[in-house]
């Protein structure tokens, strides 16, 4: 079978094609093992919150959940897998199950018993997920550390994907609405393994397309995914459903170098956008919050219904919707200004800059610079390019593709945490791409050829190596530090003075906290290498100068200072 | 994929300059030694004051007082700790002989934000914070320099 990688990718090496991994696959039976082993903490940790001691650091629901799972999700699982925990999630478990009425070996034809209602079309985003985290986030400092409230959560969400799996199509829940799944999806593209078909072309020939619809061996895609289409890890849960239906063979998991998904900056959405913003944002919160030491900003975080919560969440909104996008958009937007024209040279842009200045910047001082005077520039520009899509220009919708001959593409795995955790994956950027708005095979028009929204939004990749890498940091500087809550906690999960295990009277015992910064620092300039690196990408990709890239490195820069500074100032 | 042979050397001297940021030696004059007794009170969730400062070979006296429950005192680096009850105050005392902050953590359960009641001890000069910082600076510099398009591709 001849395959073929999308233009400027290489296929890796397909992990699922070893024997042992590929039956273990095929089977049903590992991934329910796991799920129903999953679904059983899961439950056992909703039991404990609910009728367990509410001391949280004694308490199997807090510690398992928000400190062990945790750990594993954000340390390892994401980073090195991209969303193999929705695959064994048990959260969706359930309904999927009723959803099935079956538990292992598929129905006839993968049918499904759900009333079948389409997702609304407005919906079909991560909107909802980026609201629904905003709201777990807001309350974190009562669910992280209040049984009840950790457990009653849990259970909402298997309630809400229980009725979603019998009202709607397939995983609607997971797809739609999961707070975790928005996050774990947005990060997963760093992951070093992906699924995709080994050959396209196998898939455009194949009419059935088993692996969408469905077929005696399995379920359709249940992310109303089609393999054949796919080209990020961000909407594949891995649940390797389409590697059973595919009666072609053509479903692999494959190696691949890390951040892969990264490479492609246009034709990004500004819901996954406002993903990246808000994790990197709410990364700052939980450090200020939770590792502070303002115990104003604590009692204001977990005082729901006081005063001081109504400051802290108008504050919390404040800097996830307007100040952290405002700071990324005012980058964005001198990015644009810096990114130049097309054939403009050195000097005549010099020329320009010194009579124009971004609607960002006015007001500001700047020497030889004369503040304040771009804004009708950019209008003028923006109905050229308006009038050259009116003129019948179509816009490409797919992702752009690289001249990878003349592209030196570049992949350096930084090696951290004692393995490659991210990759610093770049490219010459002035690339040739076609974008959006331009004709395929064409070179984009450099500078004002993108608009800004286009620009924030494949900006915003850079949000992914930087946002993983301090959720890292953050997710470090607990977990060692916690870890021994664990042991007690295995052994008495209910804090009813239970000794299963004869580790019940542990202490709590910090581990290794010198190496907590050790770690934290090397983690932060390899997830700001990534960044910038995706940022000189990202402006080739859309036809701007490799100047405009620096604002956003600023940007980044400036995020990762912000975060070593709660750390370690 | 690989790296250009420019791209190569620029990534080369940007580690060594990491490297230097990191670890290199500096003459720093330090402030003379001191002894410090500061009062630090406990109460659900926080120290007060929350943060504590020093300098490098001084000698800690912090006396532990609790408004509210039993809470402790751990300080991160240090493995130090002592416990104190309303109206049974505790006494710690060390010397800060390494440079940085450091977490101090109640380390007796005292309710449900008990794992988030920090406080910080900062003993000056934070060198860690500052080769942080500069390292942060050139790994930025460096990765632009890196990544940067070489002139007259396209």
């Amino acid at each position: 079978m001849t395959e073929r990688p999308p233009p400027g990718r290489t296929r890796g090496y397909a992990l699922s094609e070893i024997p042992i991994v590929r039956r273990a696959l095929r089977s049903r039976w590992p991934q329910f093992g796991l799920t129903a082993i999953m679904l059983a903490f899961f439950v056992l940790a909703i039991v404990a919150g609910l009728a367990g001691t509410p001391a949280g650091n004694r308490n199997f629901g807090i510690v398992f959940v928000w400190i062990v799972w945790w750990a594993l999700l954000i340390l390892l699982l994401v980073p090195f897998a991209g969303r193999m925990w929705c695959g064994v999630c048990p959260i969706p478990a359930p309904g999927e199950w009723l959803q099935r009425r079956a538990l292992v070996q598929p129905r006839p034809g993968g049918k499904l018993y759900t009333l079948g209602l389409k997702w609304p079309r407005p919906l079909r985003n991560i909107w909802l997920q980026n609201a629904g985290f905003l709201g777990v986030a807001l309350f974190s400092a009562v669910i992280l550390t209040t049984p009840a409230a950790t457990a009653l959560v849990l259970l909402a969400f298997m309630i809400v994907a229980v009725g979603t799996s019998l009202a709607f199509e397939r995983r609607t829940f997971c797809r739609y609405l999961c707070p975790v799944g928005g996050f774990i999806g947005l990060y997963s593209q760093v992951a070093p393994l992906e699924l995709r078909v080994k050959d396209p072309a196998v898939c455009a020939g194949h009419k059935e397309k088993t692996c969408y619809t469905g077929s005696d061996d399995g379920y359709g895609c249940p992310w109303m995914v089609f393999p054949g289409s796919l080209t990020s890890n961000t909407y594949c849960g891995l649940c390797t459903e389409c590697l059973r239906t595919c009666n072609r063979d053509n479903v692999a998991i494959f190696a691949r170098r890390a951040g892969a998904d990264l490479l492609q900056t246009s034709g990004r959405r500004l819901d996954e956008a406002y993903k990246g913003l808000i994790m990197l944002a709410c990364a700052f919160i939980y450090s200020a919050v939770l590792l502070g030491p303002w115990g104003e900003l604590k009692e204001a975080a977990r005082a729901v219904g006081t005063p001081g919560w109504m400051a802290y969440t108008a504050a919390f909104l404040a800097i996830n919707l307007v100040v952290v996008p405002g700071l990324f958009w005012i980058a964005v937007r001198a990015g644009r200004w810096l990114g130049g024209r097309e054939g403009e040279t050195s000097s005549s842009q010099i020329e320009r800059l010194a009579t124009q200045a971004p609607p960002a910047m006015a007001g500001a001082t700047l020497p030889n610079f004369r503040v304040g005077a771009i804004a009708s520039s950019l209008r003028a520009e923006s109905g050229t390019v308006s009038a050259g899509r009116s003129e019948g220009i179509p816009p490409v919708e797919a992702r752009g593709e690289i001249a990878s001959s003349q592209t030196p593409l570049l992949a350096t795995t930084v090696p951290s945490l004692g393995g490659a955790l991210l990759a610093t994956t770049a490219v010459n950027g002035s690339a040739r791409v076609t974008a959006r708005g331009t004709r395929p095979g064409r070179p984009a028009v450099r500078g004002m050829s993108a608009s800004t929204s286009e620009l924030f939004a494949g900006y915003a990749a850079v949000l992914v190596p930087l946002g993983l890498a301090a959720w890292v940091a953050f997710t470090l500087s607990f977990v060692l530090i916690n870890f021994s809550y664990a042991w007690p906690a295995l052994s008495d999960p209910l804090g009813w003075g239970w000794d299963l295990l004869g580790t019940a009277s542990l202490p709590w015992t910090p581990y290794a906290p010198g190496l907590v910064p050790l770690l934290q620092v090397p983690v932060l300039l390899a997830g700001l290498a990534s960044a910038i690196a995706l940022a000189l990408r990202t402006a080739g990709q859309h036809g701007q100068r490799p100047w405009g890239a620096l604002p956003v490195a600023a940007f980044c820069t400036a995020s990762t200072i912000g975060l070593l500074g709660l750390y370690l100032a | 994929m690989s790296l250009s042979r420019r791209q190569a050397l620029v990534a080369s001297a940007t580690l060594v300059l990491l490297a230097a940021a990191l670890l290199a030696p500096l003459p720093l004059q330090r402030a003379a030694a001191q002894e410090r007794r500061i009062k630090v009170s406990a109460r659900s969730f926080a120290y007060e004051p929350g943060t504590v400062y020093a300098n490098v070979g001084d000698t800690m006296v912090i006396d532990l007082e609790s408004e509210d429950a039993v809470h402790g005192l751990y300080v991160d680096g240090y493995g130090v700790s002592a416990h104190a009850e309303p109206g049974r105050p505790a006494q710690l005392r060390f010397v800060a002989s390494q440079g940085g902050a450091f977490r101090m953590r109640c380390n007796v359960a005292c309710g449900s934000l008990h794992p988030f009641m920090i406080g910080k001890l900062v003993v000056g000069p934070n060198l860690p914070w500052l080769r942080a910082v500069a390292a942060t600076l050139v790994a930025a510099a460096g990765a632009i320099a890196v990544f940067w398009p070489r002139p007259g591709t396209k």
